[in-house]
Order: structure tokens, then C-alpha cells, then sequence
């Protein structure tokens, strides 16, 4: 196993375009979920990218899809600038070991009836063929070692035995038994017990740093992104909203959607005081979504032209981008973010 | 966005005094054991808790520390294996002397049970029957109280509380899996009002819904208390959440109350190393970016608790008789702290100590910031 990490900043798996539309089940329905639509990103080696947004959002699928968990209804997914086509065989596998996924939920994603020595074991020897006594039994310690478990005490354990933190410490250590180039974390601590979920996501950031592995961290919790990620990715609907370096856009929200977000965390500082955001409106279906910017029917300062046209992603300073007509001054009928956008919200 | 906080913001808001009103529920050394015989486990261990008229209070703790158990106890909903092994619940009527819940007759308790307490559950979302439509779920409720009511009355009672809870009145047709999650939270919380009760208690209300839909609810549910005046029991693991909401924090571990003060004070002076270290489990979404680690360790095993402070093994504060003395609620060592505030931690109680035999400890500085 290989500690060199790869050249920062060298772009390693790129969504280009990426759209998945599921199909609704019945017999008379024509219809379709419109899940993801038309994402763009790019994650680098040795950087975190976060994906916020609600449920329903498209975020999973995204990770999903960058998986191959399931084809795409278009667009393309490139590693290392060549675009990933296999769906099975060798190719296939070879995929897999570069991008491996962490799921949401250690108490469902580990076999109640094997060992961590049995789940590690596999792993490597699946991803490192001819591995074998002590050299095996190496790689196993040093997998362990590596997420912070002590081996000894570890090894022989059965998933019931460990608590949530230390069950997704072995699911990362399962991920890592590939030496992936990517790891696709989907809310890897939302179900843990709050005191430990920091652990975790330290754990993932010193294997970025230490291993140079690009990670893709899918969260709801916007706190938590800015905490983690270099980046963010904000996703409505099944698209992109804005992007950008994760302190800008946590600080400096530029999308409607972005500032309801963070304006609606929690934060202790609105001590007995706390934010009334008069937000209303529920998330749009996915079926029929609306036309044009589909926050539109949630927006305050939703125009004519938010309702027939779809807002490109468009630069506004240093590496952010984002959605909104608000920011296309020159386009006739722009609606007006008004004080919104010059006070940004921070000091609140 | 000033301008629409000035108009949403104005709403009346009273004064927060904890404390400052009559007590509604007084919870009095509950202990709750899950089991039998060797196998048993105490899951609740003698907690003390006081709510007051129109107050919200906050009940924080991760998963396990028995939260949820206290209020199903308090309420007598807990189900088998759940025993209430000691203590009493009081209830302070409006007139008249306090009654001990957890000795009420069946009827006496069919009648006080949504009337006086009303609860909201986590994963609220589930509990509607999906084959009733919700406004006879809703009315079905006010005539099992007040069978009396007429039928027009009942339906234009639901209207209102679908109304009150932001929902337009003609959902009263709607079936429950025609509602998104947001609003079928908000009809179960406008079913828990149905008869005005004076506390109600949320169980996560909020967990299984987005930020947003969260915000949008808790603004709903804040402007409801101003309105009509009812008592909260908030529970939930997020204690950012809770220091912006709640009056009055109660920090529970391992089936105890830890630390039990208003939220201003447990946010900007906590006294038990616990809630420091529950506070630092959050990252800020504003201010300075620091380096956070969560807290080393992982909960106990409620099944085989240690013998003296649970939280030992996890604390960085820890001294040789945390070990062995069992920490009990008592006031602050911090000079200048509010008298009524409470923390269960050797290194305030210089009494339990001594008892011990154990050297005189000083309050270490982070927990006795000013």
C-alpha cells in the first residue's frame, strides 16, 4: 500500500452534464422523476467537495451515479479525463476500486453475522488478489490503524459489538482495502451520535491530507460543509444553485435558496432571539417540475422571467457560480435581490 | 434581509424569565428500568425536572441517554419492558392541589391525557392512520374529549386548527399521504392543540425534515406558545437548536440530568464538561473556523454502567474520586453564577468530596468561564 498522494489539484473524476431521470411505475403513468439534471463538478485529488441541499434534492444520486451504481440518463462521467463507460466485467471492477462509496447507515451497510476481520479480509483480497498470511494479516492491521482503531481490540469484534462511530470507521476502512483514488461519502455521520460525528469527519479529512484521496462529502447540514469541504456544491431540485469555496458561500450566500439555507441552521448566537425567516412553500415535484428556476414558486424576489427561463450558472467572483437571474444584470425583466445581496446576511 | 425580519420579528414575544412562573409539571426522582431480574437496565436514575408555566424547556443528550424515556414515563406511555421503578409526576392544575400522574385512576388519566398534556412524537409524520382522511382524524380527537360538541362544531374547530398551523382548511379533505412531510408534522402538532393543553411535548418534532421545513415549523410552533401561552418540552440531540429556542436546558447522560440551566448559561458558561464538550460537537456556521474534535469515546453501556460518574471515562477533568462518588445534582463553585442553576459534577461539589475522604479539587478554568 502506497502512501504517495497523487499531485493536488489534479482533477480525478468529473461529472460532465450528469442527468438521471427514473421512470414512474404504474401502467398508465408516462411520467418521470426528474432526479438529477444537467450536474456539473469536478472532485480534485487531496480535496473535499461538499453537496448540500434537502431531501429530495438529487444530491445521492449524484453520488450514486458517480458510483455506477446505475447508468445515467445522460451526460458523462470522466476519470482522469477519459469517460467511464464499463458496467461490468473488468473494466467495471477496476472502476470500483478507484471510487469507493460510504453509505449513510454503519448499522445496515455491515453484515451482522461476520467479524471486522471477515469484512477487512474480503475487501483486500477481492481488491488485492494473492494476498495472503501474514502479508494479509499486515494489510488488515494497517487498514485499522489507519481509521483509528486499535487492531487488537477490533479485529475479532461482530458489528453488534461496536458503537455507530467505531461500525463507520470499519465501513471507511472496508472503502479504503481498494486504495481508492475517490471516496463518495453519503451523509457518512448523520446517523451517529452527535459527540462522535467530529471524530469521523476528522478521520476523513486527515485520509485526505495523508492519502491525497478526493472525497465527495453529501450532507444536509450546511455547518458541517463549511467545517469540512474546500467546496460547495449547493443542489435544488435536482440542479445545480451555486458553487463555490465552502467559506464564501456559507458566509456570503448569493442564491435565494443558499441564504434561506443558512439563514434556517441552527446557530446559538440567536440567543432567545431567534431568526423568523417567514420562509413558506414546500419543495417543488420532481415529476413536473416547474419551468424556468425551479425555486422560483419559494422565492421572494421570483420575476416573470424566473418562471419561463432556466438560469445558467453564471461567475460571480473567484470560483463561484451561481443560478440566478438576480446576478444577469443585462438581461431584460432580472429580478431584484435587492439588500439581500449587498448586506449578504452575515452579521444577522 | 431586514426589512422582513422587522415585520415577522414583532411578533409579542414575553418576557423570558425562567423560573419566573408556577410550576405546571414537577418531575421527582423517576427511575425507569428496562427488563428484569440480572438483565435489567436502568435507563432513568432518579431524574429531578421542573417545568414552569409558558416555558420552554429543552431536553438534550445523544441517543440512549433516555431522553425519550423520561417523557414516556412522565406521561405514563411507556411501553413493556419499560417499568417505572420510583418516583412521582406532578401535575399543577390551574385551581386545585397537584396530582401525581403516575397514580391516577384510568379514567382520571384518560381525561388529563391530551386536555392537560399534549405530545407530539418523534417521527410524527408515521402516526396518522393513512386510511382516514385527516379532518376525521382531527375531529375524532375533540369528540373523545368533549362529546358533547356537535358535529359543525367539531369540523369548524378543525378548520381553525388546520388554519392556525398554517395549513389551508380545505386539506381537511386531504389524506395523509397527500400531504408532504412539513405538513402532516403540522397536522399532528395542530391535532396536540386541539384542546389548548398547557404543556406540550415535542419528541424530535423536527428531525426527519429539512433545515428549512424545521425553521419554517419552529417559527410556527414559537408564535403559538406566544399566543396561547402553553408550556414546551423540547427534545431533540441538537443543542444549537435548543440554545435558540429554549429557556431553560436540561443535559441528560446516561439516564441523568448532568446540568440543568437557562440557555443563555448553558451556551456562553457551561459548568459540566459534558456540556462543554457537547457544545464543541458543533460546527459554528459563523465566526472563526476553529479545529473541533467531538468528544473521545463513545457512550457508555447502559448495562453495565461504572460505578461512579459515567461520564469518567470520557472527561477530560476526570480526578481519582469521579471514579468511585456518584455526582449528584447540586449547585454551581463558580462565584456570580445563577443559584438556581444545577450541575452534577465532583468538581463543583466540594460536600461530595469530603464525604469521600478525596482532596479538595479546584473548578478548572473552562469550566468556570465567566
Amino acid at each position: 500500500m502506497s502512501d504517495t498522494p497523487a499531485p493536488p489539484d489534479d482533477v480525478v473524476l468529473e461529472a460532465v452534464g450528469l442527468t438521471k431521470h427514473f421512470p414512474v411505475r404504474g401502467l398508465a403513468s408516462h411520467g418521470v422523476v426528474h432526479a438529477v439534471d444537467g450536474v456539473d463538478l469536478q472532485l480534485r485529488a487531496g480535496q473535499v467537495l461538499a453537496l448540500v441541499g434537502e431531501s429530495g434534492s438529487g444530491k445521492s444520486t449524484v453520488a450514486r451515479l458517480l458510483a455506477r451504481l446505475y447508468p445515467q440518463t445522460a451526460g458523462e462521467v470522466l476519470l482522469h479525463g477519459r469517460p467511464v463507460t464499463a458496467i461490468k466485467g473488468r473494466a467495471f471492477r477496476a472502476y470500483c476500486r478507484t471510487a469507493q462509496m460510504i453509505f449513510q447507515d454503519p448499522f445496515a451497510s455491515l453484515n451482522p453475522v461476520h467479524t471486522v476481520r471477515y469484512v477487512l479480509t474480503r475487501a483486500l483480497r477481492i481488491h488485492h488478489r494473492g494476498l495472503r498470511g501474514d502479508a494479509l494479516e499486515a494489510a488488515l492491521r494497517e487498514l485499522l490503524e489507519r481509521v483509528q482503531l486499535n487492531p487488537d481490540a477490533y479485529v475479532d469484534k461482530f458489528p453488534h459489538e461496536l458503537s455507530g462511530g467505531q461500525r463507520q470507521r470499519v465501513a471507511i476502512a472496508r472503502a479504503l482495502a481498494a486504495e481508492p483514488e475517490v471516496l463518495l461519502a453519503d451523509e457518512p455521520i448523520s446517523m451517529l451520535d452527535v459527540s462522535i460525528r467530529l471524530g469521523v469527519l476528522n478521520l476523513l479529512r486527515d485520509l485526505r491530507d495523508r492519502l491525497g484521496i478526493a472525497i465527495l462529502y453529501i450532507t444536509h447540514d450546511i455547518a458541517s460543509a463549511r467545517y469540512f469541504a474546500d467546496r460547495t456544491h449547493v443542489m435544488y431540485a435536482g440542479r445545480t444553485v451555486e458553487t463555490g469555496d465552502s467559506e464564501s458561500v456559507t458566509q456570503a450566500p448569493a442564491h435565494p435558496y443558499t441564504q434561506l439555507l443558512v439563514r434556517s441552521a441552527p446557530d446559538p448566537e440567536h440567543l432567545g432571539d431567534p431568526v423568523r425567516t417567514g420562509a413558506v412553500g414546500e419543495p417543488p415535484s420532481m415529476v413536473d417540475p416547474p419551468a424556468g428556476c425551479r425555486f422560483h414558486p419559494r422565492c421572494p424576489f421570483a420575476a416573470e422571467l424566473c418562471r419561463t427561463r432556466r438560469p445558467e450558472l453564471l461567475a460571480i467572483g473567484a470560483g463561484r457560480e451561481v443560478a440566478c437571474w438576480g446576478y444577469a444584470a443585462d438581461e431584460p425583466g432580472a429580478p431584484d435581490l435587492g439588500a439581500a445581496t449587498a448586506t449578504q446576511e452575515v452579521a444577522r | 434581509m431586514s426589512t422582513t425580519d422587522d415585520l415577522t420579528r414583532d411578533a409579542l414575544r414575553p418576557p423570558r424569565a425562567p423560573g419566573a412562573g408556577r410550576p405546571v409539571l414537577e418531575i421527582r426522582g423517576l427511575a425507569v428500568d428496562y427488563g428484569y431480574g440480572t438483565r435489567r437496565v436502568h435507563a432513568l436514575r432518579g431524574v429531578d425536572l421542573t417545568l414552569h408555566e409558558g416555558e420552554v424547556l429543552g431536553l438534550a443528550g445523544e441517543s440512549g441517554c433516555g431522553k425519550s424515556t423520561l417523557v414516556y414515563a412522565a406521561t405514563r406511555l411507556l411501553a413493556p419492558p419499560g417499568l417505572i421503578a420510583a418516583g412521582e409526576v406532578l401535575y399543577h392544575p390551574e385551581v386545585g392541589e397537584p396530582v401525581d400522574i403516575l397514580r391516577l385512576a384510568d379514567d382520571e388519566l384518560r381525561a388529563s391525557r391530551w386536555q392537560d398534556t399534549a405530545l407530539v412524537f418523534q417521527g410524527a409524520m408515521n402516526s396518522l392512520n393513512p386510511v382516514y382522511r385527516v379532518g376525521r382524524q382531527l375531529t375524532d380527537t375533540i369528540a373523545a374529549h368533549r362529546p358533547r360538541s356537535t358535529r359543525a362544531e367539531r369540523e369548524e374547530r378543525a378548520r381553525e386548527l388546520l388554519r392556525m398551523v398554517g395549513i389551508s382548511p380545505e386539506r381537511i379533505r386531504s389524506f395523509p399521504h397527500q400531504l408532504s412531510g412539513g405538513m402532516r408534522q403540522r397536522v399532528m402538532i395542530a391535532m396536540a392543540l386541539a384542546l389548548e393543553p398547557r404543556v406540550l411535548i415535542m419528541d424530535e418534532p423536527t428531525t426527519a425534515l429539512d433545515v428549512v421545513m424545521q425553521r419554517q415549523i419552529l417559527e410556527q410552533i414559537m408564535q403559538l406558545r406566544d399566543r396561547l401561552g402553553f408550556a414546551v418540552v423540547f427534545i431533540t440531540h441538537d443543542v444549537s437548536l435548543l440554545i435558540e429556542i429554549a429557556d431553560r436546558i436540561a443535559i441528560m447522560y446516561a439516564g441523568e440530568v448532568v446540568e440543568d440551566a437557562a440557555a443563555d448559561d448553558v451556551y456562553r458558561r457551561p459548568r459540566h464538561p459534558y456540556s462543554v464538550g457537547l457544545l464543541h460537537s458543533f460546527p459554528p456556521l459563523h465566526g472563526p473556523r476553529r479545529e473541533l474534535g467531538g468528544i473521545p469515546g463513545s457512550p457508555p453501556d447502559m448495562g453495565h454502567l461504572p460505578a461512579g460518574c459515567p461520564f469518567a471515562d470520557r472527561c477530560g477533568f476526570v480526578v481519582d474520586a469521579c471514579r468511585t462518588v456518584h455526582p449528584t445534582l447540586v449547585s454551581t463553585a463558580v462565584p456570580g453564577d445563577d443559584p438556581s442553576r444545577q450541575v452534577a459534577c465532583l468538581r463543583h461539589d466540594r460536600a461530595a468530596l469530603a464525604a469521600a475522604g478525596a482532596p479538595e479539587v479546584e473548578v478548572p478554568a473552562a469550566l468556570a468561564v465567566r
